[in-house]
């Protein structure tokens, strides 16, 4: 029977059925960073459970820590319950043996982005991590979910993931994409389209020529916000590209194996006549620049469209949405979202802070200027090594000049868990993921963008179609 | 985990859809690295006025939100509009949810992560119809507050004089939530199969088991 790339992972992976009816997933890679396992280690050592496989898993920080200068370590964490959560991931990873990139290794990151980058995310393998972002891996033809603390601790024990099959969704991308969009604003148009539940029970797979034609950086911004879409994991085909980003990277197999392991991946494909309980088909060849407008990522308008009003949805319960987010994104209905007026930029986070990001970012910055009304522009690589090439690069140079901040890598004011952050009534483009009340800070308002649009927006001081700065 | 059989309490309609976890639990109180102190933080944003921070007292509660309404105090079921639990997997929320006294949640769809996360902790998730949903919010916004009956042995939610209303929930879910079954002990019941699975696994990708860095 053909079979889709989800179901072909699955049944690689489908160590047998519990007692209970549910099906037993052995877990290949485990991701760990200080928010989510705290609990998990404690669950552990109260139980006096080991973790079942030491080198399935790998622990850095990124949500609690600060991205200003970090010379000393955890001891310079000004605060002191981040202070003890980053101690005490120190302490779970040393006395459970657990490999870990601490605040000063030059490998740290935020944890989707290290993940890659290491090689530590292979083609075809099952990925896990308390982290809803974890569907990002997915780019690589992995199947990757985010899990909560009960099933840290379970996957720590027992190297497994109790788990029901989903169902098949393909997202169909009909391009070719225009010069003045990215991955992020393909993410935000699909979206808007199905909605935040749109993927609920489904594993989403991209295909089309447009998903072959993006970079790795591009299919991971994708797969990063199926989460937002409701899908609890996103993948896409394994092609020669995946395997170029691959080669040589630190955690990838070597010699011999190499040449094995690149077989096996090309041939883990979506067989052509597989079926997908859904399918949906998202046109980008007419589309602008997407700028989300309110307090959930389906609410999202093209840069030249202007805020909708309450009236414009006959859904009782979206219309409601609609009134509450306008309320509390204080916008006026009819208002052109090209005027909407900034306080503060943030480039960074999961969906946007790798190499390509910064690069598309610098090149709006390039000879320009921060408007003088942006408070702060923030630029947070996805990690050490993204800010080392980008250094190399002199993209540093390029957004000091402009008049950005240029910050150590980390979560930032994508979740505002440290001092990154909006404070009450300021209004920031964003290219992170979530555009929830308070995400970035208590009170605060996000946009969210693409790097060229964020980079854009810091440049007019406002919501700015890109299109003008290429 | 707690176990969850029958279940009898007041309900406290939220009347919104996608209520995403940043909301049940802001990021502030993720820092903690307890797994309890998070009920009195439990939509924190909305329930007070003044911004929340860990261990922080005398707040100045939002006499608007549902949940402070005294008609609802001592509600132990939320009632909320589609897509509840959407965003993070952070399990904090589902936590904060118990600690404030939810011991099961009815909406007409929940996120995927958030439903998983109930169930391993004993908060019983309730899908139904949208219009079944509408109707109970009818009833649970009256001025008096509404006593319903959840029964997962029976898979039925009974209030006032209505008729019981039927939900879907898959049996192992059922099971484990019935039994309070300590989840990881069940998969070690397994150990050899896995162990087993793992050795072919091995045979088959053994790239995936070089320790390389
Ligand atoms: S960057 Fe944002 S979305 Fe990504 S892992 Fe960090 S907090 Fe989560």
């Amino acid at each position: 029977m053909p079979r889709t790339l989800y179901d072909k992972i699955w049944d690689s992976h489908h160590v047998g059925t519990r007692e209970d009816g549910l099906d037993l997933l052995y877990i290949d890679r485990h991701l760990l960073h200080e928010v989510t396992s705290p609990q998990a280690f404690e669950g552990l050592t109260l139980a006096s459970r080991k973790p079942w496989r030491l080198d399935a898993n790998l622990a850095t920080v990124d949500h609690s820590i600060p991205t200003t200068d970090r010379s000393e370590g955890v001891k310079g964490i000004a605060d002191p319950i981040a202070r003890e959560q980053v101690e005490v991931l120190n302490t779970n990873c040393d006395s459970f043996n657990i490999r870990y990139f601490d605040m000063l290794d030059h490998r740290q990151g935020i944890v989707h982005v290290v993940g890659p980058e290491q090689g530590a995310t292979l083609p075809g393998m099952t990925i896990v991590c308390g982290d809803s972002h974890t569907s990002t891996h997915g780019a690589f033809g992995a199947l990757a979910h985010g899990i909560g603390t009960s099933e840290v601790e379970h996957v720590l024990a027992t190297q497994c993931l109790v788990q029901q099959k989903s169902r098949n969704m393909c997202v169909h991308i009909q391009g070719p994409l225009n010069e003045s969009c990215s991955a992020k604003d393909i993410v935000l148009a699909l979206i808007r389209q199905i909605g935040t539940a749109g993927a609920t029970g489904h594993t989403i797979e991209y295909c089309g020529d447009v998903v072959s034609s993006l970079s790795l950086e591009g299919r991971m911004t994708i797969c990063n916000m199926s989460i937002e879409a409701g899908a609890r994991a996103g993948l896409m085909g394994i092609d020669e590209r995946t395997v170029v980003y691959l080669e040589s990277r630190p955690f990838a197999p070597k010699g011999g194996l190499w040449h094995e392991a690149v077989d096996y991946w090309l041939q883990l494909n979506t067989d052509s006549d597989a079926n997908f309980d859904t399918t949906v088909e998202l046109d980008v060849t007419e589309l602008a620049p997407q700028v989300s407008w309110g307090t959930n990522p389906e609410l999202v308008i093209g840069i030249d469209e202007v805020v909708p009003s309450s009236d414009d949805f006959s859904d009782e319960a979206k219309s409601e949405t609609v009134g509450r987010a306008l309320e509390y994104m204080d916008l006026t209905p009819g208002t052109p979202i090209s005027e909407v007026i900034l306080d503060k930029v943030f480039i960074g986070s999961c969906t946007n802070a790798r190499i390509e990001d910064l690069r598309q970012a610098a090149s709006i910055a390039r000879g320009r200027k921060v408007a003088s009304n942006i408070k702060n522009a923030f630029v947070v690589p996805g990690s050490g090594l993204v800010k080392k090439q980008a250094e190399q690069e002199g993209l540093d140079e390029v957004f000091k000049q402009a008049g950005f901040e240029w910050r150590e890598p980390g979560c930032s004011m994508c979740l505002a868990m440290n001092n990154d952050r909006l404070y009450p009534g300021e209004r920031c483009a964003s290219t992170s993921n979530r555009n929830f009340e308070g995400r970035q800070g208590h009170m605060g308002r996000t946009h969210l963008v693409s790097p060229a649009t964020a980079a854009a927006s810091a440049i007019a001081g406002k919501i700015a179609d890109v299109r003008e700065y290429l | 985990m707690q176990s969850f059989r029958n279940h009898e309490g007041v309900v406290v309609p939220l009347d919104r859809a996608n209520v995403d976890t940043d909301q049940i639990i802001p990021k502030q109180f993720l820092k903690s690295v307890k797994r309890t102190g998070f009920g009195e933080n439990l939509f924190d944003a909305w329930r007070f006025l003044d911004e929340g921070e860990i261990g922080k007292t005398n707040r100045q509660e939002n006499p608007q939100f549902v949940l402070n309404d005294s008609r609802y105090r001592n509600a132990s079921i939320l009632l909320a509009r589609r897509n509840f639990g959407c965003g993070s997997s952070r399990e904090h929320a589902v936590w904060a949810l118990m600690q404030y006294g939810i011991r099961c949640v009815i909406a007409p769809s929940f996120a995927d992560i958030f439903y998983n996360n109930c169930v391993n902790n004993g908060l019983l998730p309730v899908p139904l119809p949208e219009e079944k949903v509408a109707q109970i919010f009818v009833a649970a916004s009256s001025s008096e507050p509404l006593t319903a009956n959840v029964d997962l042995e029976n898979q039925r939610v009974t209030y006032e004089n209505t008729e019981s209303i039927s939900f879907s929930i898959d049996s192992g879910s059922r099971k484990r939530l019935l039994e309070g079954m300590d989840e990881i002990g069940l998969t070690l019941r397994e150990t050899d199969k896995i162990r087993k699975f793992e050795r072919q696994h091995q045979r088959t990708m053994p790239w995936l088991f070089t320790d390389n860095p």
